[in-house]
Order: structure tokens, then C-alpha cells, then sequence
């Protein structure tokens, strides 16, 4: 008697099922890979690279074109000059050819050995070029009765060049100037002692205040919603609005914070609170855990509304107090969640560029990494060096986030 | 020794006290401009002593109209907790002592409501400590909360001259009428914030729906079907959510002035919405597994393919995530801020964010710069507001269980 088994493998019915799955997914992967992974991608490939802020444009030819001597009477003798140049002091175009059409009623006498007139269609092959070579062609003409009926002059016809420049992007030169450039120097522990700070300190104020106002709300009461909604403020509104806010707030000339400070007879004189060194990152880091704390707060609060009240009715029977309740109830519930939000803050807060830029530019000792990447590829126009930074950030990531998935899997939640 | 009523009283009473002269005072600066100055000392002396006495006299109508009227005629004769300088106008004193007089009263005879003279057991101890730490965390919240927005605003109104003279004076001349919004008007008159406006949200509501055509299928996907690797990819979502923008932005800087997509609406459009389609997508997948998978069985076997399952099922069964989705979206569009500004140089395509950033210069008042700000942040607000619910449940889905 044959046995039956259960079938095995996958059956047609799954395999439509993943092809469906696939299918929805493509369009949202094909995305993804376009514009995060290929650049992640690019970031890689171009941190090896000497490349400067100048070097996309490509070196191109430029030519101007203009008519010299008289060009007003039938018989007058005139010369079309082009003048070209390569737009790049440092870098070789080969293949340089020109085309252009030569207006009607202009009789050519003489022509460059390098140019070739069909009709009216002159083409003039000028072979390779060296960095910041510049060229002269003229073509001596006559002016013939067609030239003064027409209104079409030599300028009137665009001329087109073609010629073929290395580009730094694509080239197989490699280099690793840019990670000596940026691991050198004493700067570059001092950004990675900002940034640490930065991220532990903003990381845990947040959530240590957004804790705090949770514990606020956690209990009905009118105008809960209401407050809900006004803690939830600093962190809807858009940050260029609110970093500007703080800067005037905290201005050193004309700011209220410092007005107030003197009324009260705190400081005698005005404090530069963004301009002074180990003060403008506190401040900074105070906006992130002013910024981010009612992210912290929403989460929590969701928590803290799940958790079971008959505990701490039962709790109380037992004569607990307030106290012991929150730190032998309360905490350890939540302590899943704020470990969660530790980890996801602290990414994020490692992550953020706006706020700093904002209000420091990432002076006075507030350059973080991400800070430094727009530093080194914008303000000193080297993005190799930009990219090279970029690349220490995403290998910080990866071993935050090895970590954060090795660990995440073992809790609650995500 | 702490838990002993005439200790506690005192303590909480002396703290409570410093805590509402400094937020009377600040609230009095900023409304009027007048100087008040809390004073730490007094504050702490006054406070004790009127702690001291709520708890040995009871929390009797007749012991809170006492403190009121004491601490109202100390502040009004110069020696009481909060101290006021001579510019400051006669009403803003009254008006300023009268309010920290019934503050305190009112609120400490709360704080101190089963503190009695003789020793107390954990939980009126504790119980009294909570209420003084709720009160002062619901000035501190709200006090950190309003007072940019609140500057944010009343710069907005003023004019550079007024705000130099006196930085704390934010009280504003209503008689000026119309003339107050005069740096509303210039900008969208001389500024053409009349098209960042349109342009921040043409993109926005853009991106929206971008993003709910890619992160619809990818979550239900995700959520329902069985396939390989599912675990893995919808763990790896969020992963793309941790990659920093600004290393995403040099290279998309590059790629885009090579091909001519910066300076133009399109490539913000193309740009915005892959950063949030990972985030739409974790949200919404979370949603979709909570939905009873029998309805879309039934579904199934009346006939209806997947995707007809899709669109006639589980998305109207799905409608306040989506909601909650689309607020969320819109609000980083609109907020958005790098990307506008590393690939934006044209002033008539510049966002909202983009615009106001073309306002921080030196040239131009500051208070064109805050009605810039208010301009961009009121807008979201009203939206925030308007459907807070969804919000504050779109931030939290998908991310707690429970």
C-alpha cells in the first residue's frame, strides 16, 4: 500500500504568490536602489578620487566667432575669426572639431589646412589640445551682393565643437589623499569628540525629558489633549523656522534670552551663546533635546497607556508608594521601549546635519561629521574629501546598526 | 527628618515659590516689557514661611485669601519675592503681584494637601513631592514650548528699530492696525512667497501621493504574501531609514548637476519621495497585519484577484493609516530642508524652507525672516492640529506593540 506524503517544496499556488509579492515590491526596490544604494554606492567610488567642486563641469571647448573689417559693400574684404579655448587650466581635450555654416554671399580665399569646406559647411579638425590652449583660426572673405541682401551674419549661426575630455569621475586615477587628508591633523578627533557628545548627550536628554512629560500626561485630565498637541510643537514645525527662532531668541546684541539674563542679574554682561566655545555645543545639543523630546514623549506615553492598571491598584493595596510604583512597575515595562528609542535616537542624532548648520554652521566648536562632509565637499570645494568623510560616517552605521539588529531581535516590538 | 510636616511644608512652599516668581516674572517681561526680576533669596524666605503656615494653620479659605494679600503688598512694597524696577508701569506692578499672590496661594494649599505638622508616612510625603514636580513640569513644558514660537511672532510684527531699543518689549501698538503685518505683506509682494508657498505645496501633496503609490503594494506585500525573505526585507526597510541624508545629498548633488536635474522641480519630486517611502512603508505594513485577514480571504474566494482584494478591501479598511501616513509624509515634504537647499538656486523654484534660507542675510530686517518662519510653520500647524489624532497615532504606528 503506497504511503502519501505531505507535499513537498513549493507549489505552484506559493510560487504565484512570491512572483505577486515581487511584483509589488519592484517598483519600491527599484527606487531605493536608484537613489539610496547606487549613491551609497558613489560615495565609495568617489572618496577615492582627487575631484574638486570644479571638476563637473568637464573641460569643454569655447569659442566666440566674430567678423572683422568692413562687411558693407559688394567687394570688401573681411576675415571671420573664431577664437577658441579650452575652458580647463588643467586637464587635456582631445578630438577638438568645430562645425559651422558660412552665410551666404561670403566668398572664402584662403582656408587652414586643418578645415574642410563642403558648400557653405566648413568643418575644421584640431586634433588634441593641452590644458588652457587657446587657438585662433581666421578665414579671410570677400563680400559678395547675396551677403547685404541677406540680414544672416557669421555670429548669427552657431558653431558646434565636439572634443573629448577625461573626467575625473570616471577615470581609473585613484587616490587616497583624501583619507590621509582627513584623518591627519588634530581636527579630526576634535569632530569625533563632537559628535560623540552631541549624540550620547542629545540622545539621553531627549528621552530622559520626553520620560518626564509623559509621566505629565499619564493621566486623564482636561486640556490633556490640548497639551498633548502643544508638546508635540517643536518637533512638527519645520527646523529652519524654529533654528531661527532660537537664534534670535538667543542673540548676543539684540536677543530676549539675554535681555532677561541681565534683568535678572544672572550675567552682567551679554552671553554670545552660539558663538563661544564649549557653550555653543551645549546649546546645540540643548535645541536637539528641545527638538526631539516630544518624539520620545509620544512613544512612551503610547507605552505607558498599554500597560495594565490593575498592577498598580494591586500595588497600592500592598502599600506601595508613588516612588516604588514608578521604579519597580513602571520602569521595567518601559524599559523596552526606551531602549528602542535609544537606539533609533542615537542613530538619528549621529545622522543629523540641519540643526547644526542651522544655527552654528559648525563653527565655534560644533563640527560634527555629518557637519564636516558639507565642510570639506562645499565650503573648501574638495568633494573627494567630502565623500571621504561620508564614508567614515557609514562605516560607524554599519557597526551601529550590526549591533542595533543583533540586538533589536531579541526585543519587544520593531 | 524630611518626612516631618513642618519640614516638608516649608521646603516644597520655598521652592514652589521661587518657581512661580521666576515664571511671573518672565511672563510679565514678555508681555510688557517692564522690568521684573524674581529675587532667590526672598523668594526661598517668603515661600518657607508661607509653606510653613499652610501647614500649621490649615488649607482654610481664610489662610489663601491671607497669602494672597501678603505677598501681594510685599511684591507691591519692594521686598516681596519678585521685585519690579522703577520703569516698570504702576498697573504692571498690581497686575503682576495680584497674579503671583493668587498663583501661589491657590496652587500651594494644593501642593501641600495632606502634609499636617506631625510626621508623615511615604505616601503623603511622596504624594506632596509629585504634585510639586507635575506643577513645575507643566510650566517648565510649556514655557520651553511657547516661548520661540511666542518670539517667532511677536518679531514678526515688529520692526527692527523697536526690537534693538528694548529686546524684551514684545508688546505690540494695536493701533497700528494693518501696518503691524507690513512684513507679511513685503514678502509676498517683494518676495514671492506667494510662489514658495504654492510650490512647497504642489511638491509636498506631490510626494504624498508618490509615495503612497510606491509604499501601498511594497506594505501589503510585505504584510501578507508569503515569500522569501520576508523577514529579512521587512527588517531591512528601516535599515535605509538610518542612512544619514547628507551622505545621500553629495552624491545626488553630483548626479544631478551632470544631467541638468538641479534647479528643477522634477528632481526635488524625484528625490522627496524615496526618502520616504521606507518609513511610509514600515507604517502602513504594520497596519495591513493588523487587519482580520478573513475579509480578504472572502474575497479571494468570491473571485476577486489580489489586487482587486487591494483596492476594494483593504484599502477602505485602511483608511485612517492612510491619513496618518499622508499627514506624516507631507510634513517631512514640507519641512524638508537640505535637499532644497543643496539643489535649489533658482529664487522662482525655491521651496518655502529654500526661501526663507534666501532671507538670512544681513541686508535684510529680521523681522522678514521670522515672518518667513511663521508663514512656513503655520500652515503645519493648523494641519497638526486639525487632525492631531491621526498624527499622533501615524507617529507612533507600526513601532509599539500593545
Amino acid at each position: 500500500m503506497a504511503e502519501s506524503h505531505p507535499p513537498i517544496g513549493t507549489g505552484p499556488l506559493a510560487k504565484r504568490e512570491a512572483r505577486l509579492a515581487w511584483g509589488l515590491l519592484f517598483p519600491t526596490i527599484a527606487a531605493v536602489a536608484l537613489v539610496v544604494l547606487l549613491p551609497l554606492l558613489a560615495i565609495f567610488w568617489i572618496s577615492f578620487k582627487p575631484v574638486g567642486l570644479a571638476d563637473l563641469r568637464a573641460p569643454e571647448v569655447v569659442l566666440r566667432e566674430d567678423i572683422r573689417g568692413d562687411d558693407e559693400a559688394v567687394g570688401d574684404a573681411a576675415t571671420i575669426r573664431y577664437r577658441l579655448r579650452n575652458s580647463s587650466q588643467d586637464q587635456p581635450i582631445t578630438g577638438v572639431t568645430f562645425s559651422d555654416v558660412i552665410p551666404m554671399g561670403l566668398a572664402v580665399q584662403d582656408l587652414d589646412p586643418r578645415c574642410t569646406l563642403e558648400n557653405r559647411d566648413l568643418t575644421c579638425d584640431l586634433g588634441d589640445w593641452e590644458p588652457g590652449n587657446r587657438e585662433i583660426l581666421t578665414i579671410p572673405v570677400i563680400v559678395e551682393q547675396p551677403y547685404l541682401d541677406n540680414a544672416l551674419r557669421p555670429q548669427d549661426s552657431p558653431a558646434t565643437t565636439t572634443g573629448v575630455a577625461p573626467n575625473v569621475l570616471t577615470n581609473t586615477t585613484f587616490t587616497l589623499d583624501n583619507f590621509s587628508r582627513i584623518f591627519s591633523g588634530e581636527e579630526f578627533v576634535e569632530v569625533l569628540w563632537v559628535t560623540l557628545f552631541y549624540t550620547v548627550f542629545g540622545t539621553i536628554g531627549a528621552l530622559l525629558v520626553g520620560l518626564f512629560a509623559a509621566l505629565l500626561l499619564n493621566k486623564a485630565f482636561r486640556g490633556q489633549g490640548i497639551l498633548r498637541g502643544l508638546y508635540l510643537f517643536p518637533y512638527v514645525a519645520p527646523v529652519i523656522a524654529v533654528a531661527f527662532a532660537w537664534l534670535i531668541l538667543f542673540d548676543p546684541f539684540s536677543g530676549s534670552a539675554n535681555a532677561l539674563l541681565i534683568q535678572m542679574g544672572v550675567t552682567p554682561t551679554a552671553i554670545n551663546f552660539f558663538g563661544e566655545r564649549p557653550l555653543a555645543l551645549i546649546m546645540v545639543t540643548v535645541f536637539e533635546i528641545w527638538r526631539y523630546f516630544p518624539l520620545s514623549f509620544l512613544f512612551i506615553l503610547a507605552r505607558m497607556q498599554s500597560i495594565d492598571t490593575d498592577m498598580y491598584e494591586a500595588a497600592d493595596m500592598d502599600g506601595a508608594s508613588p516612588f516604588q510604583q514608578f521604579w519597580y512597575l513602571s520602569v521595567p515595562q518601559l524599559l523596552g521601549i526606551l531602549s528602542v528609542l535609544f537606539l533609533l535616537r542615537f542613530i538619528w542624532t549621529f545622522n543629523k546635519f540641519d540643526d547644526i548648520f542651522l544655527l552654528t554652521g559648525g563653527n565655534a566648536g560644533t563640527r560634527t561629521l555629518t557637519v564636516s562632509v558639507y565642510e570639506q565637499a562645499f565650503a573648501i570645494s574638495n568633494i573627494g574629501a567630502g565623500a571621504a568623510v561620508a564614508v567614515v560616517i557609514f562605516g560607524c552605521l554599519l557597526a551601529f546598526s550590526i549591533f542595533f539588529l543583533k540586538y533589536i531581535s531579541r526585543e519587544e516590538g520593531l | 527628618m524630611i518626612r516631618q510636616g513642618y519640614v516638608t511644608g516649608p521646603i516644597l512652599g520655598a521652592l514652589w515659590m521661587l518657581v512661580l516668581s521666576v515664571t511671573v516674572s518672565v511672563a510679565m517681561s514678555f508681555s510688557t516689557g517692564d522690568p521684573f526680576r524674581p529675587s532667590v533669596w526672598l523668594s526661598l524666605f517668603w515661600g518657607a514661611i508661607a509653606g510653613g503656615a499652610v501647614v500649621a494653620l490649615g488649607r482654610t479659605r481664610a489662610v489663601q485669601i491671607g497669602i494672597v494679600v501678603i505677598v501681594t503688598g510685599l511684591v507691591l512694597s519692594g521686598i516681596g519675592p519678585m521685585l519690579t524696577g522703577d520703569a516698570a508701569g504702576s498697573v504692571a506692578r498690581v497686575l503682576g503681584s495680584v497674579i503671583l499672590g493668587c498663583a501661589f496661594s491657590f496652587s500651594v494649599t494644593v501642593i501641600l494637601d495632606e502634609v499636617v505638622s506631625g510626621p508623615l508616612n511615604r505616601h503623603e510625603f511622596e504624594g506632596a513631592v509629585i504634585r510639586f514636580l507635575t506643577g513645575f513640569g507643566y510650566i517648565f513644558f510649556t514655557a520651553i514650548v511657547l516661548i520661540p514660537f511666542y518670539v517667532m511672532v511677536m518679531t514678526s510684527l515688529k520692526n527692527q528699530g523697536e526690537l534693538m531699543q528694548n529686546p524684551l518689549d514684545f508688546s505690540i501698538d494695536l493701533s497700528k492696525g494693518t501696518d503691524l503685518l507690513r512684513s507679511y505683506e513685503e514678502l509676498f509682494t517683494q518676495f514671492n512667497f506667494g510662489t514658495y508657498l504654492f510650490n512647497s505645496f504642489f511638491i509636498s501633496v506631490l510626494t504624498v501621493f508618490i509615495t503612497l503609490a510606491f509604499a501601498i503594494p511594497g506594505a501589503y506585500a510585505v504584510a501578507r504574501l508569503r515569500f522569501r525573505g520576508q523577514a529579512a526585507f521587512s527588517r531591512s526597510i528601516l535599515l535605509i531609514y538610518m542612512v544619514p541624508m547628507i551622505v545621500l545629498a553629495l552624491p545626488i548633488y553630483i548626479a544631478f548637476s551632470m544631467t541638468g536635474l538641479r534647479n528643477s522641480f522634477w528632481g526635488i519630486v524625484m528625490i522627496y519621495p524615496v526618502t520616504t517611502i521606507p518609513v511610509a512603508l514600515y507604517m502602513l505594513q504594520g497596519y495591513f497585519r493588523g487587519l482580520p485577514s478573513e475579509v480578504e480571504e472572502a474575497g479571494l474566494m468570491d473571485g476577486l484577484s489580489r489586487l482587486a482584494v487591494i483596492w476594494k478591501i483593504t484599502l477602505p479598511l485602511s483608511l485612517p493609516a492612510l491619513a496618518s501616513v499622508s499627514l506624516y509624509v507631507f510634513m517631512i515634504a514640507w519641512n524638508e530642508f537640505l535637499l532644497a537647499f543643496m539643489l535649489l538656486d533658482d529664487p522662482s523654484k525655491f521651496t518655502l524652507t529654500r526661501g526663507i534660507a534666501s532671507l538670512n542675510s544681513s541686508e535684510i530686517p529680521r523681522q522678514h525672516l521670522m515672518a518667513g518662519s511663521v508663514i512656513a510653520t503655520v500652515p503645519i500647524m493648523a494641519l497638526f492640529l486639525g487632525l492631531e489624532r491621526f498624527m499622533t497615532k501615524g507617529l507612533t504606528a507600526g513601532s509599539v506593540k500593545g
